[in-house]
């Protein structure tokens, strides 16, 4: 494993290190002052874009990082939504510092029980685990009294106040606020998680993908690693769900469907299984993708498919995941190989 | 270079001056420009999907009432923007976006799907475009949730179920018990169903639902033998009404079927003998006697090749809202104020009788009780005339 | 509840668990020995429906339906994993969900173009268009009675070839081994082929069974998607007897808790498959972890 960890030269890896930087930056700064220029419709889409973005990282830390392909994640994003709309009154709206914290710490919750059972199964059994426990999430929000019902429900939004001080901010400049709010989260999640990653946890995680076995042979509890990491994922992901809820004033079950939770691992793909920037840039341009599919044609679905159909076939590495040596494969019949290393300095 | 100082009116002044008004006094007015810009009216309906037939009826229905009236409403040409909502609640708020802020519509006419409305509703109250439900039924959007920019020519899954509750206790029933899907229209006409039976003197037992939209009637329908009830009402709407009423005849059950007329509307061919004698109250029917159906009953079949239906009829009235409106502030949407008041008065012949809106913006009309006869809902009396829905907890109202 | 009303109760639940269990038999085995996740399989239910409805339009026979849902399946089978599945089996599970994942997008799609999106109604062989009296208040249709039939037909039927046959020994091997199955110089594409056809097949015909039940209409499959993957998990990996005593239980349970408890029928299925991981992770009959 060593010496395939050194394929990359020193000055390999430097270059990629800062060529990933660079890009993360750039794209940030484009992102910055992009709202200046163009229309409110674009404004919110894109803010659709950065929430998906905060969703798919959420999953990278389970499914790039630790290798758990989860199919229940939109469950705890829908989890943090939902929340929102939980706490708050019907008459009156909530401090957002009030109503993310709650956000996260339910999602993130739910994440550690339901990984609790989860991880005690292994490949495809966890991925059938993870995906009944999401659709008994949905079950509660579509049928109970719980959710709003099927129809879903109103929430007013929260806003950026703090105790008796309130961010005056008139209609046309909400959306821009929930642009750079999201933003912001996103570019706080990818630092944070950049930082995680190159820590021993992160580490550890990595020798988890690889091979199992082998961490548990040096030693390292290797279920109570992946607990944490799935919740931690939960937990972000509970914070994308957050901002679905304040850009949108509205929840839905349908956030936290089988469908959602599929189509944030395209988005992964789309962008990059061995990045930290590839689900950012696959989540926006899955979501770019929706919209020029939208003004084209009626069959938006079948243009989905057809997709996720050319890119699993034929871009095993997704976009910006070119760069990244595969590692070699194992035979069939038997468990598949694990994908390449997440870098956290891509 | 110094620039020389004006202090009086010189001539070339006094010329360039009196240019630039006459130049002005030639442009048109802001409004003016208005009037000869066309009016984009953006329709958001599901043109896939289970519900796509009734996002064609509803449109069709639409452009055969814009081509009545010589293709302009109101003095103002009629733009057309279509936009297929898929009946995805959790796509609502972005497509209603696309049509409000990208598209910028003047006017919405949508949608068909309570959730998708649910969407709709957030975006609309928020730009403050007029917007006309051609069906979507949850009683929220003209209740605890009315806008003064949002009217219904449909109507509240209330009132047709409150004419059927009327009209299944004038008939002698006292018993009764309602059987529908656990969502917010079953819930809503239930609740109507409730009312009017009993205030016709009957008794409701505790609804008997299951998941939306699950067709697995049979536990609840070996249920009630045991309930002791003489009528059963329901609500099932499109292929589980199907399932619904085929399942009941053949589960041989003694109390007659009633319901919302969404059981048998658009099914009785699937039905087939299933659905025979089965009453339900709607507030459309099949020999509907009167002028206006005639009319529009044929040149809807010239115009699509097939009949016209409730959905179709409810699009029609739409669109004459629409104009109405319009009419009254003489094509300048911008004229909120007015644009309301009449539109709050109005009152209009429709297919299905005479049709006005009520203080919280809903449409007031005919429910019919009907029973299927070969393969059609027969109109044979007036459940309840004039109906306006309660609008509790609407602050127009 | 009274006695007819039970005996109805459990009548509904043989049913469905059958049909459950036609269904996750084949993903059973799919993936017990070949380790590929096909989400598809719901798509394949829908087409089988599918199938039924327009030979009953066009012919008035569901009779013939079911000979061609079953041989529909086979070639439907036997095609995708000759020209799709065979070359993921090395694949990333990832990339094997969201390939599936396409498919069950492309086929409602392509059954949108074809078909339309309506409702429809499929009506009940005329046979067996009658109802059988259990008492004076309550019948209970000849034809689930017929549906319950077939499928215990077709259950000993796969039984009986799994257990008593060459070709079954091998399939078994392979569940429980995979590599063995080439170290001893067996075919395993033709194993791999046979599999996924014979699946396919099953789920086709539990399609075709299923229309008149309960009618079709676009995204039919995803409920019984669902709880077959449950049914498999709860039965365990590559065991047929596991998916059948496991989809009779849920079959059961569920439809007993939707006519007592409605409000959280759905959720016992859910709350079954966390207990089973909780004593034993690997199913009931689970051989492989």
């Amino acid at each position: 494993m060593m010496a395939h960890a050194h394929l990359n030269t020193m000055r390999a890896k430097l270059a990629r290190q800062t060529r990933g930087a660079w890009l993360m930056g750039v794209g940030a700064a484009i992102l910055a002052v992009l709202p200046l220029g163009i229309s409110e419709f674009y404004t919110g889409l894109i803010t659709t874009g950065l929430i998906a973005a905060m969703l798919a990282l959420s999953l990278q830390l389970l499914v790039g990082c630790t290798g758990l392909v989860s199919l229940g994640h939109a469950a705890f994003y829908g989890l943090g939504a939902y929340t929102v709309y939980a706490i708050t009154p019907a008459d009156h709206a909530l401090s957002v510092l009030l109503t993310l914290p709650a956000a996260a710490a339910v999602a993130g919750l739910a994440a550690l029980l339901v990984g609790a059972l989860s991880l005690r199964t292994k490949g495809f059994f966890f991925l059938m685990v993870t995906l009944a426990f999401g659709q008994m999430v949905f079950f509660i929000f579509h049928n109970t009294k719980l959710g709003g019902g099927a129809d879903g429900a109103y929430l007013m939004r929260p806003t950026l106040s703090l105790l008796d001080w309130q961010l005056p901010l008139t209609r046309r400049q909400r959306p821009l606020a929930y642009y750079y709010l999201s933003l912001l989260l996103l570019v706080a999640m990818y630092l944070a998680l950049r930082a995680l990653l190159g820590s021993l946890f992160g580490r550890v995680l990595a020798g988890i993908r690889v091979n199992e076995q082998r961490m548990l042979a040096l030693g390292f509890n290797t279920y109570r690693f992946k607990l944490a990491a799935f919740a931690i994922a939960g937990l972000l992901a509970g914070i994308a769900g957050h901002m679905y809820a304040m850009k949108e004033g509205f929840v839905n079950p349908e956030l936290v469907g089988w469908h959602r939770s599929a189509e944030a691992l395209l988005m992964i793909l789309l962008g990059g299984l061995g990045t930290l920037s590839g689900p950012i840039v696959g989540a926006l341009a899955y979501t770019a993708i929706g919209e020029v599919a939208q003004l084209v044609t009626e069959r938006k679905l079948l243009v989905e498919g057809l997709i996720i159909l050319v890119v699993v076939l034929s871009l095993p590495r997704g976009l910006s995941g070119i760069w990244v040596p595969r590692w070699p494969r194992k035979g069939s019949g038997g468990e598949p190989g694990r994908a390449a290393k997440v870098s956290p300095h891509d | 270079m110094k620039r020389p100082v004006a202090t009086t009116l010189s001539r070339r002044g006094l010329i360039g001056g009196g240019a630039a008004a006459a130049a002005a006094a030639a442009l048109p007015t802001r409004w003016a420009i208005a009037q000869a810009k066309p009016l984009k009216v953006g329709l958001m309906l599901p043109y896939s999907g289970t519900f796509a037939k009734l996002g064609e009826n509803i449109t069709t229905a639409i452009e055969l009432l814009i081509a009545e009236k010589g293709g302009k409403l109101g003095g103002r040409e009629i733009q057309i923007v279509k936009l297929d909502d898929e009946s995805k609640p959790e796509n609502a708020p972005q497509n209603a976006e696309r049509l409000v802020k990208r598209d910028a519509v003047d006017v919405l006419i949508g949608t068909v799907h309570s959730g998708v409305q649910m969407g709709i509703h957030k975006v609309v109250q928020d730009s403050g475009t007029l917007t006309i439900v051609p069906n979507a039924g949850n009683v929220a959007v003209t209740r605890q949730l009315c806008a003064k920019n949002v009217f219904r020519s449909s109507f509240t899954n209330w009132q047709p179920a409150y004419g059927m509750g009327l009209a299944a206790a004038k008939k002698g029933h006292k018993k009764s018990v309602w059987v529908t899907w656990d969502y917010a229209a079953g819930a809503e006409s239930g609740a109507g169903f409730k009312e009017g039976f009993e205030k016709g003197g009957g008794e409701v037992l505790p609804s008997l639902t299951l998941p939306f939209p699950q067709t697995n009637f049979q536990p609840l329908l070996a249920q009630i033998p045991s309930l002791g009830v003489d009528v059963v009402g329901s609500f099932f709407a499109g292929g589980g009404a199907v399932q619904f009423v085929k399942e009941y005849a053949a589960a041989g059950l003694k109390a007659p079927l009633c319901g919302s007329g969404f059981l048998t509307e658009g099914t009785l061919e699937a039905q087939g003998a299933a659905a025979e004698g089965i009453e339900t109250a709607l507030h459309y029917g099949d020999g509907l006697d009167n002028a206006k159906n005639a009319a529009f009953r044929k040149t809807f079949k010239d115009k699509a090749g097939r009949d016209a239906d409730v959905y179709a009829v409810q699009g029609y009235d739409a669109a004459q809202l629409l104009a109405l409106g319009l009419e009254a502030v003489k094509g300048n949407i911008d004229d909120e104020a007015n644009l309301y008041k009449a539109l709050r008065a109005a009152k209009l012949e429709s297919p299905r009788g005479p049709i006005a809106m009520s203080p919280s913006q809903n449409i007031t009309q005919n429910v019919y009780l009907r029973r299927a006869e070969g393969g059609q809902n027969k109109v044979i009396g007036i459940a309840a005339e004039n109906l306006a829905d309660p609008g509790t907890g609407c602050k127009l109202a | 509840m009274d006695f007819p009303g039970l005996l109805a109760q459990l009548l509904n639940g043989l049913q469905y668990g059958l049909l459950l269990f036609l269904i996750a038999s084949g993903l059973t085995l799919i993936f017990g020995v070949m380790g590929v996740i096909n989400l598809a399989h719901g798509s394949m239910f829908m087409i089988g429906a599918y199938v039924a409805y327009l030979i009953t339009a066009r012919w008035g026979s569901l009779w013939l339906a079911l000979p061609a849902a079953a041989l529909g399946g086979l070639l439907i089978g036997a095609a995708l994993e000759a020209g799709l599945f065979r070359h993921f089996y090395a694949r990333e599970h990832l990339d094997q969900v969201l390939l599936t994942f396409a498919l069950i997008l492309l086929f409602e799609e392509f059954r949108s173009l074809l078909v339309g999106n309506d409702f429809y109604s499929v009506p009940v062989p005329a046979l067996l268009d009658f109802s059988v009296p259990i008492t004076a208040q309550f019948s209970y249709s000849a034809y689930r009675f017929a549906v319950i039939a077939i499928c215990l037909v077709l259950a000993g039927l796969l039984f009986w070839w799994i257990e008593r046959t060459r070709f079954g020994a091998i399939i078994r091997a392979a569940a429980e081994k995979p590599e063995m199955v080439d170290v001893l110089g067996i075919n395993a594409r033709r194993v791999h082929l046979t599999l996924f056809a014979v699946g396919t097949a099953l789920a086709l015909i539990a399609g075709a069974l299923a229309a008149p039940l309960y009618s079709v209409y676009p995204n039919m499959g995803d409920g019984f998607l669902i709880i077959s993957f449950v049914v498999v998990v709860i039965g365990g990996l590559g065991s047929v007897s596991g998916a059948f005593w496991s989809a009779l239980i849920l079959g059961l349970v569920d439809t007993l808790g939707a006519a007592y408890a409605p409000k959280v029928a759905g959720l016992v299925v859910y709350v079954l498959m966390a207990a089973v991981l909780l004593w034993r992770p690997t199913g009931l009959f689970g051989r492989r972890a």
